[in-house]
């Protein structure tokens, strides 16, 4: 390896921390954004999955139009949370396997904003298509026509905090061989009050109840997962890169 | 303070009171089960609506009490493991939480066979008994956390991790299970939030409250201690006390 | 403030298993320390404790005239850690790969600083290519270009030689004393026989908790 000439004659200086912890979660957003567009599959397979779970319903419980537009909120709701699920595993996996998260933990910046940018690529890759997606599979479910604009808000905003929740469970399983089936025996019991709210808000929808208070829990949710999260991830990628 | 507060974490000083204090808790708790079960079975007035089958309270209720109870303390010998590095605290939470989960299951299991005589069915989707079922699968992640981890130190990291992020979601988990009921069962009889209960049912109750808890302690108290020789298997001081005692 | 890395008594016990115990280490500008020992002997989690990734030690760290965990930031600033992966995205190409590493640091970087250094690693002509289209060894010299591209005191490097051919090996030899002469310092495991052992300070690590410093 031929040493550069300029960098080994000039004296070491110690290097003062710039900040600029804006530049680096830019880069980490968009590292990440690049990388999802070279492997497109990783962001059609939850999509794909979404839409095959809800096929299986009217398969394995009847084809009645009147029955399935009762149970479409919960039905979509269920089989997103569970599309979302099946893509975090590979939040940090990646970047664990080949080293790059244990040098995300060396940057001199706050870990805790630096995950927010990948877990803000994980929503726009999974939880905002699902939320665009989400009223086409509505209408083969034929959910009534009311709900399917508050069918998607619910989902774009209750997914923050579903990304939010699982990439927690996804930093501490990171480390572990097998860890997607303990990552849903994490992730699930904690994304109940999205599922609630969030199923609550399109039955509001359906019968004409006022929407406002769903979303406005699910936006404090989505509040409370910004403001807490990004410290227990933290917390749990620290302690997974020693495992 | 800080040479106070190690003292006090110090597995041999956790070992030598524990041992003092056991003999205390193990009475307390047997003591209190005992005259509170024989006291809510056989001599507290039967229920004018349920008659004798109400009398399962004096098991569901303590137990529903100790699953949420065992959460919190879990989670705060939890922080006190993360913050101080205390190993005692470690340690304790690691018993603490399969006591927890046979605590909720007996919650549930009680509840559900009471649900028998009073709904006609074994389960019924009451907010309280969801709540339980999803604490259940709470304290099942813990343990299966925990467990997961080759290195013992991580997986005590990890499971600590979560069960602080558990005890901030209990409430609102709680919170959102009950709204979810009141909405979709308006106005049907819950098992558990009863308006008022007479004196002479509700004094074995606390009886078996306190015990339940005291058992709780004196169980903790126990298995941490053999925890604490397990880990400590190789230390100078258990290598001592295995060479006295045999 | 100086970019000196002090250790005092320290120990590190894993899963009931001391590692260490009581090690004093101090690394400063000029030098390079090499931490020696069996496998499992924990070189790797003292490497990791000492570029402030593992907490789970007793004893005290500093850096400069202040506790390491105060001016963690700082310390980090001014820290290079290659670990046992490259932490590379085989996805990215080697210029997109630095310039996440220049971004993490705060600063936009320049393009000029990123050929530079790749030329010093020897990797001219393939700095748009996919990292994954090169070989183990080139993927490791991408890493190795990162201690070019932010020049920083301290380098703490793990197995830093693995799969590199030899006269990568002679030049990355070179470049570390050369970078103790200007006033860095390194701190370094590795299976390899270094050529000169002159100024090199050594931790040996035993199988059970002593060590020994050389």
């Amino acid at each position: 390896m031929p040493s550069s000439d300029k960098g080994a004659s000039s004296a070491v200086e110690m290097v003062e921390p710039r900040g600029g912890l804006g530049v680096a979660m830019a880069a980490i957003f968009k590292r990440d954004l690049i990388l999802a567009a070279r492997r497109r599959s990783d962001i059609l397979n939850p999509l794909a999955f979404f839409a095959l779970v809800i096929t299986l319903f009217p398969l394995g419980i009847s084809p009645q139009q009147a029955l399935l537009a009762t149970i479409a909120p919960g039905l979509l709701w269920v089989a997103a949370l569970l599309a979302t699920l099946l893509s975090l595993d590979a939040l940090f996996r990646a970047d664990f396997d080949d080293g790059s998260l244990e040098q995300l933990l060396l940057a001199p910046q706050p870990l805790s904003a630096l995950v927010l940018g990948k877990v803000a690529v994980h929503w726009l890759m999974t939880g905002l298509p699902l939320a665009l997606m989400a009223p086409l599979l509505g209408l083969l479910l034929a959910l009534p026509g009311e709900s399917y604009l508050v069918l998607s808000l619910s989902l774009a905003l209750g997914s923050v905090s579903l990304s939010l929740i699982g990439a927690i469970g996804a930093a501490l399983t990171v480390g572990l061989s097998r860890g997607g089936v303990l990552l849903s025996l994490l992730v699930l019991p904690l994304n109940i009050p999205v599922l609630i709210f969030g199923t609550g808000a399109v039955q509001a929808a359906i019968i004409g109840n006022p929407v406002g208070p769903h979303l406005a829990i699910l936006g404090a949710l989505c509040c409370g997962a910004l403001m807490l999260a990004p410290f227990a991830i933290a917390a749990s990628l620290r302690i997974s890169i020693n495992g | 303070m800080w040479a106070f507060i190690h003292k006090v974490g110090s597995p041999k000083w956790f070992y030598t009171i524990s041992a003092r204090l056991l003999p205390w808790c193990w009475t307390l708790a047997v003591t209190l089960i005992l005259v509170g079960s024989i006291w809510g079975l056989a001599f507290a007035p039967a229920d004018y609506q349920q008659g004798d089958s109400f009398r399962i309270i004096y098991v569901h209720v303590p137990a529903a009490f100790l699953a949420q109870s065992i959460f919190v303390s879990m989670a705060v010998a939890a922080l006190i493991f993360m913050v101080w590095k205390i190993k005692v605290a470690d340690m304790a939470a690691a018993v603490m939480a399969p006591l927890g989960a046979v605590m909720t299951f007996v919650a549930l299991f009680t509840g559900s066979v009471w649900g028998m005589p009073t709904w006609g069915t074994w389960w019924i989707w009451d907010a309280r008994l969801t709540s339980m079922l999803i604490l259940l699968f709470l304290y099942l992640g813990v343990i299966a956390l925990r467990g997961a981890f080759t290195s013992r130190d991580s997986g005590a990291r990890a499971a600590s991790v979560l069960a602080m992020v558990g005890v901030i979601n209990i409430p609102v988990i709680k919170y959102s299970v009950d709204w979810w009921y009141t909405l979709h069962q308006p106005a049907s009889f819950s098992i558990t939030s009863r308006p008022s209960m007479p004196v002479e049912m509700w004094w074995p109750l606390l009886l078996m409250v306190l015990g339940f808890y005291a058992f709780f302690i004196a169980m903790t108290l126990m298995r941490t201690r053999s925890e604490v020789l397990r880990r400590e298997a190789g230390k100078h001081w258990v290598r001592e006390l295995a060479a006295g005692g045999a | 403030m100086s970019a000196r890395l002090q250790a005092r008594n320290l120990s590190c016990e894993r899963d009931g298993r001391m590692l260490f115990r009581d090690l004093d280490l101090a690394i400063g500008p000029g030098e390079l320390v090499r931490v020696e020992g069996p496998n499992g002997s924990g070189k790797t989690t003292l490497l990791k404790i000492l570029s402030g990734q593992f907490d789970d030690y007793q004893g005290e760290l500093r850096w400069g005239d202040a506790p390491l965990s105060r001016v963690r930031e700082a310390f980090l600033a001014n820290l290079v850690y290659l670990g046992h992966t490259t932490g590379i995205k085989v996805a990215l190409t080697a210029l997109e790969n630095l310039a996440w590493y220049q971004a993490l640091a705060g600063e936009t970087g320049s393009e000029a600083a990123r050929l530079n250094s790749l030329h010093a690693v020897g990797l001219s002509g393939f700095e748009d290519l996919p990292v994954a289209q090169l070989s183990a060894g080139q993927q490791r010299r991408v890493a190795l270009a990162r201690l070019e591209l932010t020049p920083r005191p301290l380098w703490v490097l793990d197995e830093p030689f693995t799969a590199i051919d030899k006269p990568g090996v002679a030049a990355l030899e070179q470049r570390l004393h050369e970078h103790v002469a200007v006033g860095g310092s390194v701190l370094l495991t590795t299976h390899h026989d270094l050529a000169s052992q002159g100024g090199v300070k050594r931790v040996q690590l035993g199988e059970g908790s002593e060590h020994a410093i050389l």
